[in-house]
């Protein structure tokens, strides 16, 4: 607990410092900045180690003015398990961003960023480690704020700013759900401690779902699950890319982490809450990664392919409900684990990937895969690490990616191969449908690598691109090597992950702590796999001897002069996909002229994708709401006998009420 | 030991015969005499022999290509039984790294094809990418059919003497279950009514145009690669099709060979009698497969 | 389940033939297939009955009327009025496919929990005839052209066709035969007003049909 109290410490006395040197010495802001938010994370990862390490719960608790409130803490294995990520992923960022706040648009003001950056981690501790309602909402709406206000660092961009408007409401909106739940649930309880939300346990089954729902839906909004999600593909492409990394890597996770920790409070609830969060799992699983196909923005590829991970998060704990509810412990400890693992590892390779595409756009100047092209050639440091990152986030051996996925479909075969009936059909569809997503990861993967990072530059900014400094490199290539790691020794990702389970599901937790075989073979074979490619490679060293490769043109089939022009583009890559898989709902708009007379004018292709349900649902309800409350404008009369006149009978009706009661 | 030896020397010198199997009966077919049956070794052999030259685009993603194009399916083949020869590793859950494995292996080619830059060889890799997507769900629904009707989930015991018995008691579900696998083994190696080896022309390709910049042990290697792979998917399909077990490891192996060269044969009269479909026909043709074995898997579920 | 019981055997093929008509675009293909779909299913009164009288009728009319006699009309009539494909659908073939499927699924599961009849329990009967009914709806309601209409009454009528087996020994050879004429009266007129229709409007959409509500 000390280390954590000089984690925040540090990361208050960093929010600060960087804003004393002003706009004229940027270089110490960013270093003050920066430098604090690592010895923070660094402080903080000893402290989150402890607590995975260590039985049982570490308790901290100050009076607050606040009525209700109470400054109380708790670090236990769940806490520590979400501060692991948080400062991993916050310690990377912080490192990349020392680098990547010097160049390009975002130079103007790196003190203030820098101060909403460490009031962001901070507040993130705050939230998974508060033991208290209205400590945690606070700490809540502070990571909100200070994440919007992140989210807006290019001040100066309509995109930007509209994207920041869109995600507070989104998350506002949300929070009012929040709200209701803790007030609720501490008149229920008579305190906002969550010591005494024991008490939610006795709750009957239809109160308990009700508050299952408010739950759902105000961490939903945050997590971005499926119709809620609609703030982040715009949001993250929006923020500089380490904050991008560290809200798709660990923000959207908070609230998972509060899924978790609150409904464990209420009674083991029925069946349809686990096959309701599988639903939406799923849904937002096929959504998210075919959105992601279609868009020609690396970032935005990216936070769709968030939401798409999100969902298989969301799957597995709803497997996991609802396999403990129906009496199948083994599939529930596995099903956990895997949303627990997949949940960790994503936090490495997407923030890995979220600092990568930073990378390129550094490089190329541009967010467009069509700008990009041919940077492999020009950042191989980058373009490698990106690689791996692509690896790991299609689940493929060696890298972590594949363990969580592993433990989710073992969860989902062990139920699936042995129920009959109706009650074996979803586990089986599930199957399917989640192999199927895997092999359209696979596809937005080689798409991004094969558009950005392989073959020819497409645009003059991108031909000149050159590698960045060593502290964006290196920050890369720790998470990229975290990935490794968790691949080739996946028993720590399951110790971690088990540890994090003793909380919410202690029978999952003793049978995670007996699977030892699976995750050591899941090792070997990663080993081994590394083994035999070694062996192809020194095969292959061999034959080719030591003298030089000569190199050539690519074979453009006869033709002389190939150009980037003609070759594969974002768009091209995914037309076929497009065409054969994609729900038609999804069509994202073209417009290109196909007549073609005797004298064909200049054409022009346009392509765009927007978000169904943007578009078709939010915007039009958002816009209906608009018009029905301009309605009540008449009230605005601007005169001021009207506003005493409101004064006044609003006291009356007050006087009434209390009157009556 | 033994059987790691006698699985690592079945796949990698019997493995260049199917498509050497696979070309002389079109060959035959067609009523040519054509390439003799070794001839996929010799090429191979004069490949590994040759010398190479590169694109100046390419990266080292464009050599890693072949090199773990190589690697995977002689990984993959350690975790499948060769006939009623029991896979050297075999582990609960193993059915879901051996999928994602191959998925590694297409990640990589289709990432080295990117790298040439040539618009080729990117429309070989998106369609590769998208017609195994596809293939995959059929995958785990056909070895999801097998794990129920075994009771396990390592490969090497779906694939196991439990076969025999499942025969008699799902024979419906299991001949469904061989048809899909079968469409996998032809999707996934690139045969003809989903892509032409042996067109000469790059827009109708997907395989051989996501190559076509691959030169010497390159490309010797791909051959081999692609062989392999073959041989490693096509074991599935005979194992299902001869389950038992004669107890004489000689005969045993025999058994699977000859059962591999009648694949191979069946293979090439399938190439000999049936057109390349259209290539929006693929997506629906892999579909129905997909739910095929989903109806397979249906079956046993009541 | 006895699953080499040749009756299951084809049973089985019925439900791979439906799925072959949901994804198929080809007519004359689909016609053949529901022609040997029907075939199959007329081979099952003497497997479910043995060869008494009443079955051998019964099978015998059958494969007289949907193996031969109806798929003839119906070749027949795609080639004077020369169309080859179903060209737009209002649903894809794929999406209909899943459809199909997902509603075989369901046949099955649904009828495991209906309350059968001791030696009806299991048995493929009711599910593969409530699966070939709701592809003859799909059929019905995704395809536009008067001869795939056609073709999903006659699916329809095959999944009726499996259901009144399982009653073939209550109920009186009357009402089957009753059934085939029926069919075939009906396909008899299909064919008539699609001559005419082709004649007057060129072409074979059942959309251009609505016009003619008033």
């Amino acid at each position: 607990m000390t280390l954590l109290f000089a984690a925040f410490f540090l990361f208050i006395l960093g929010a600060l410092l960087a804003v004393i040197p002003g706009r004229t010495a940027a270089r110490a802001a960013t270093l003050l900045g920066s430098g604090s938010a690592i010895l923070g994370c660094l402080f903080g990862l000893i402290a989150a180690g402890q607590g995975l390490i260590a039985e049982g719960a570490e308790t901290f608790s100050l009076p607050w003015s606040m009525p209700g409130g109470a400054f109380s803490l708790r670090l236990d294995g769940l806490s520590a398990f979400f501060l692991l990520l948080l400062f991993i992923v916050g310690l990377a960022g912080a490192l990349y961003g020392a680098e990547y706040m010097k160049g390009g648009r975002e130079r103007r003001r790196p003190g203030l960023h820098w101060t909403w950056y460490n009031l962001l981690i901070l507040s993130m501790t705050l939230v998974v480690t508060a033991a208290n309602g209205l400590l945690f909402l606070f700490a809540w709406e502070c990571m909100s704020l200070t994440s919007f206000f992140l989210v807006i660092n290019e001040y100066d961009l309509t995109e930007a700013v509209e994207a920041g408007w869109t995600y507070l409401l989104a998350t506002h909106l949300g929070a009012a759900f929040l709200f209701a739940f803790f007030l609720s649930a501490g008149a229920l309880s008579g305190s906002l401690e969550f010591a005494s939300f024991q008490v939610l346990s006795q709750l009957t089954a239809p109160v308990a779902s009700g508050f299952f729902l408010l739950l759902l839906v105000g961490f939903g909004s945050k997590a971005g699950i499926f119709p809620f999600h609609v703030w982040l593909p715009d949001a993250h492409p929006a923020a500089p890319s380490h904050v991008s990394a560290l809200m798709s890597g660990v923000m959207v996770k908070t609230a998972i982490y509060g899924l978790l920790r609150l409904s464990a409070f209420l009674p083991v609830g029925p069946a349809w809450w686990g096959s309701l969060l599988m639903a939406i799992g799923i849904i937002g699983a096929l959504f998210g990664i075919t959105m992601a196909a279609l868009q020609r923005d690396i970032k935005r590829s990216l936070a769709y392919s968030t939401v798409e991970n999100i969902g298989i998060i969301l799957l597995a704990l709803g497997f996991w409900m609802h396999s403990r509810v129906n009496g199948h412990p083994l599939a529930a400890a596995f099903a956990l684990a895997g949303g627990l693992i997949h949940l960790l590892n994503h936090a490495l390779f997407k923030s890995l990937l979220f600092l990568g595409a930073g990378s390129l756009m550094h490089g190329s100047g541009s967010r467009n895969l069509n700008r990009m092209g041919g940077l492999m050639r020009r950042m191989p440091v980058t373009g490698l690490l990106i690689v791996c990152g692509g690896l790991a986030i299609s689940a493929l051996p060696p890298f972590n990616g594949l363990i969580g996925e592993w433990f989710i479909y073992r969860a989902l075969l062990e139920s699936g191969t042995v129920l009959s009936g109706l009650a074996g059909f979803f586990p089986l569809v599930l199957i399917g449908l989640l192999a199927l997503v895997g092999g359209m990861v696979l596809i937005v993967m080689t798409r991004i690598i094969g558009i950005a990072l392989a073959g020819e530059p497409r645009s003059p900014e991108a031909a000149k691109a050159r590698e960045a400094g060593w502290p964006m490199g290196s920050a890369m290539a720790a998470l990229a090597l975290l990935c490794l790691t968790g691949g080739l020794m996946p028993v720590f990702l399951l110790q971690v992950a088990g540890r994090a389970a003793t909380l919410i599901d202690p029978s999952a937790a003793t049978i995670l702590a007996g699977t030892t075989m699976a995750p050591w073979w899941l090792g070997i074979m990663a080993i081994l796999l590394l083994v035999c490619i070694l062996a192809a490679y020194l095969f292959l060293r061999w034959r080719q001897g030591r003298t030089p490769v000569p190199a050539s043109a690519t074979w453009g089939c006869g033709f002389a002069f190939p150009s980037s022009r003609m070759s594969y583009s974002a768009e091209s890559f995914t037309e076929l996909p497009q065409s054969a898989m994609f729900c038609s709902c999804l069509q994202p708009s073209t417009e290109d002229g196909r007549e073609i007379g005797f004298f064909p004018e200049a054409r022009r292709f346009a392509f765009a994708a927007p978000d169904p349900m943007l578009t078709r649902v939010f915007k039009p309800f958002f816009r209906w709401a608009a018009e029905v409350c301009s309605g009540f404008r008449g009230l605005q009369a601007g005169q001021l006998h009207v506003y005493l006149l409101y004064i006044f009978s609003a006291t009356i009706l007050l006087l009434v009420w209390v009157g009556q009661r | 030991m033994l059987e790691l030896l006698l699985h690592l020397f079945l796949l990698l010198g019997l493995s260049p015969l199917l498509p050497g199997v696979i070309g002389k009966t079109k060959a035959l077919f067609a009523g040519r005499t054509g390439p003799p049956f070794l001839q996929s070794y010799y090429d191979i052999w004069k490949l590994f022999g040759k010398g190479l030259v590169i694109s100046r685009t390419t990266t080292w993603v464009f050599r890693a290509g072949p090199v773990v194009g190589l690697a995977v399916p002689v990984l993959a083949a350690l975790l499948v039984p060769f006939g009623a020869i029991s896979a050297p590793l075999s582990f609960t859950g193993d059915l879901i790294f051996f999928v994602y494995l191959f998925g590694l292996a297409r990640f990589f080619t289709a990432s080295a094809a990117m790298d040439t830059g040539s618009s080729f060889e990117g429309m070989g890799a998106a369609r590769e990418v998208t017609f195994s997507c596809l293939a995959e769900p059929t995958v785990f629904f056909s070895f999801i059919v097998l794990a129920r009707l075994s009771g396990s989930l390592a490969l090497d015991t779906m694939f196991g003497p439990a076969l025999y018995t499942a025969w008699q008691s799902a024979g419906p579900s299991l001949i469904l279950v061989v048809a899909c696998l079968f469409v996998v083994v032809l999707v996934e190696n690139c045969r003809i009514p989903f892509d032409d080896p042996n067109t000469h022309l790059e827009l109708t390709m997907i395989h051989e145009v996501m190559v076509l910049d691959h030169s010497g042990p390159d490309f010797g290697m791909i051959l081999y690669g692609a062989a392999m792979k073959l041989f490693v998917l096509g074991a599935l399909v005979v194992r299902l099709v001869f389950p038992g077990s004669t107890g004489n490891l000689l005969l045993d192996t025999l058994l699977f060979a000859g059962g591999m060269l009648l694949l191979a044969v069946v293979i090439g009269l399938v190439e000999s009698t049936m057109a390349r479909l259209r290539l929006l026909r693929v997506p629906q043709l892999l579909v129905g497969t997909m739910l095929l074995s989903f109806f397979s898997l249906i079956l046993l579920l009541r | 389940m006895d699953n080499y019981n040749p009756a299951n055997m084809l049973l089985l093929l019925v439900i791979l033939f439906n799925f072959f008509l949901l994804g198929s675009s080809r007519l004359n293909a689909c016609i053949r297939t529901v022609a040997i779909q029907g075939g199959i299913l007329s081979l099952l009164p003497l497997f479910l009955h043995g060869f008494s009288g009443h079955s051998l009728i019964l099978a015998g009319g059958a494969f007289l009327l949907k193996g031969i006699a109806i798929p003839f009309l119906l070749l027949r009539a795609i080639r004077q009025v020369h169309i080859r494909r179903e060209m737009e659908p209002l649903l894809g073939y794929v999406p209909t496919l899943l459809l199909g499927t997902l509603a075989t699924a369901g046949a099955f599961i649904f009828s495991d929990r209906l309350p059968l009849i001791e030696i009806h329990r299991g048995s493929l009967f009711i599910p593969v005839g409530l699966a070939t009914l709701a592809t003859g709806f799909l059929m019905l309601i995704t395809r536009r052209k008067a001869i795939t209409q056609a073709l999903g009454y006659l699916i329809f009528e095959n999944g009726v066709f499996i259901f009144g087996m399982l009653l073939a020994e209550a109920m009186p050879l009357m009402v089957e035969a009753g059934v085939l004429l029926d069919l075939l009266v009906a396909v008899f007129v299909m064919g008539i007003v699609m001559h005419q229709i082709n004649r007057e409007f060129s072409t074979m959409n059942t959309d251009q049909l609505s016009s003619l509500r008033e």
